[in-house]
């Protein structure tokens, strides 16, 4: 996988516009088990990001995904500007410049286990990470493209009957459940939408 | 913001709401006078409720000491914040900071009390962890 200029500003602007697009959508959800400034939190911090082109994708990708995360865990505020920031400036960290799929699967591992340790949590807690687990294990065994964006969707869903117990909306306790983490969704609306760019990059 | 007096462990103070973390910050200076550096930080970056990395290293900055630092929090993502700033910190600075697992008006009135005694970065965490243990 290697992405020109013009591949990664579309990459930068397909995450952010998921977030501005959403972000009512993720308010409402953070509303109901949580603090409710999720929405706006995850569009404050991409729009910042958008705010770093065109520079931005002059970057090479793994000092661009480094920059988007540093963006994030300065701007977005709460607890998801650390750990959404963490993934990206990890991801960026690990991946080489021209990045295969092997890469690509040792990189996204590393990124997950550093959202695990920032957040100390993993999968189960209703979290994001009950998308980016299943999500990264998906890619490890081979997954291709529209099997991931469809596991993480569902991933999203499954988090509707979990308790939560990590994060504000674990002081609901059971109230918590029958409600989609927000963390959750967004974190599988900004891999629906790199896969859907990644794909559509491919193609061209 | 605030902060004066270096030598004694710094204090600083990370709430979601800025009116929370001035108070307590006022409840400190109350106790301790200006024996402790002391700097409080509160609200996202457009000034809502909320926590900023960027606003926490700026309390750090003006807390420092020496001795190093103890962060008193409320809720989860003023931790995590917390947490990504010390991370951030210049090598030399982060092994002198602290996030106490304690609760924030009580922890912060507590750790300064003990700070201003000239205790040990690790005496300040752990009367302020120990109070509700």
């Amino acid at each position: 996988m290697s992405l020109d200029r013009d591949a990664r500003e579309k990459l930068v602007r397909a995450l952010a516009d998921a977030m501005i697009q959403h972000a009512d959508e993720l308010t409402s959800l953070d509303q109901a088990i949580g603090d409710g400034d999720h929405g706006l939190n995850m569009k404050r911090g991409f729009d910042a990001v958008l705010a770093a082109l065109p520079g931005l994708a002059d970057k090479a990708l793994p000092e661009m995904l480094r920059t988007i995360g540093t963006t994030l865990v300065m701007k977005v505020g709460g607890a998801s500007g650390p750990l959404v920031g963490t993934f990206f400036m990890e991801l960026g960290k690990a991946l080489p410049e021209a990045s295969a799929r092997a890469d690509l699967v040792a990189a996204t591992d590393k990124a997950v286990t550093a959202v695990k340790a920032r957040g100390r949590s993993d999968a189960g807690q209703k979290t994001l990470l009950d998308v980016l687990v299943p999500v990264q294990t998906l890619l490890a065994e081979g997954g291709d493209a529209s099997s991931v964006a469809a596991e993480a969707s569902r991933a999203a869903d499954r988090t509707i009957p979990m308790l939560a117990i990590r994060g504000r909306a674990s002081f609901l306790g059971e109230r918590s459940i029958g409600h989609m983490d927000p963390g959750a969704r967004s974190t599988a609306l900004l891999i629906g939408a790199a896969v859907a760019t990644l794909v559509s990059e491919a193609n061209s | 913001m605030s902060s004066s007096n270096a030598g004694n462990v710094g204090i600083v103070i990370v709430s979601h709401s800025p009116k929370i973390a001035e108070g307590a910050a006022d409840m400190v200076r109350q106790m301790v006078g200006n024996a402790v550096p002391l700097a409080w930080t509160g609200g996202d970056v457009d000034g809502g409720l909320g926590t900023n990395v960027a606003g926490i290293l700026e309390a750090i900055a003006a807390a420092w000491s020496p001795a190093g630092v103890a962060i008193l929090v409320d809720l989860g993502g003023a931790e995590t914040n917390s947490e990504m700033a010390v991370e951030m910190l210049p090598e030399e600075r982060r092994a002198r900071v602290v996030v106490c697992n304690a609760p924030v008006v009580e922890g912060a009135v507590i750790a300064a009390t003990e700070s201003s005694g000239g205790s040990s970065l690790a005496a300040v965490k752990r009367s302020a962890e120990e109070f509700y243990a």
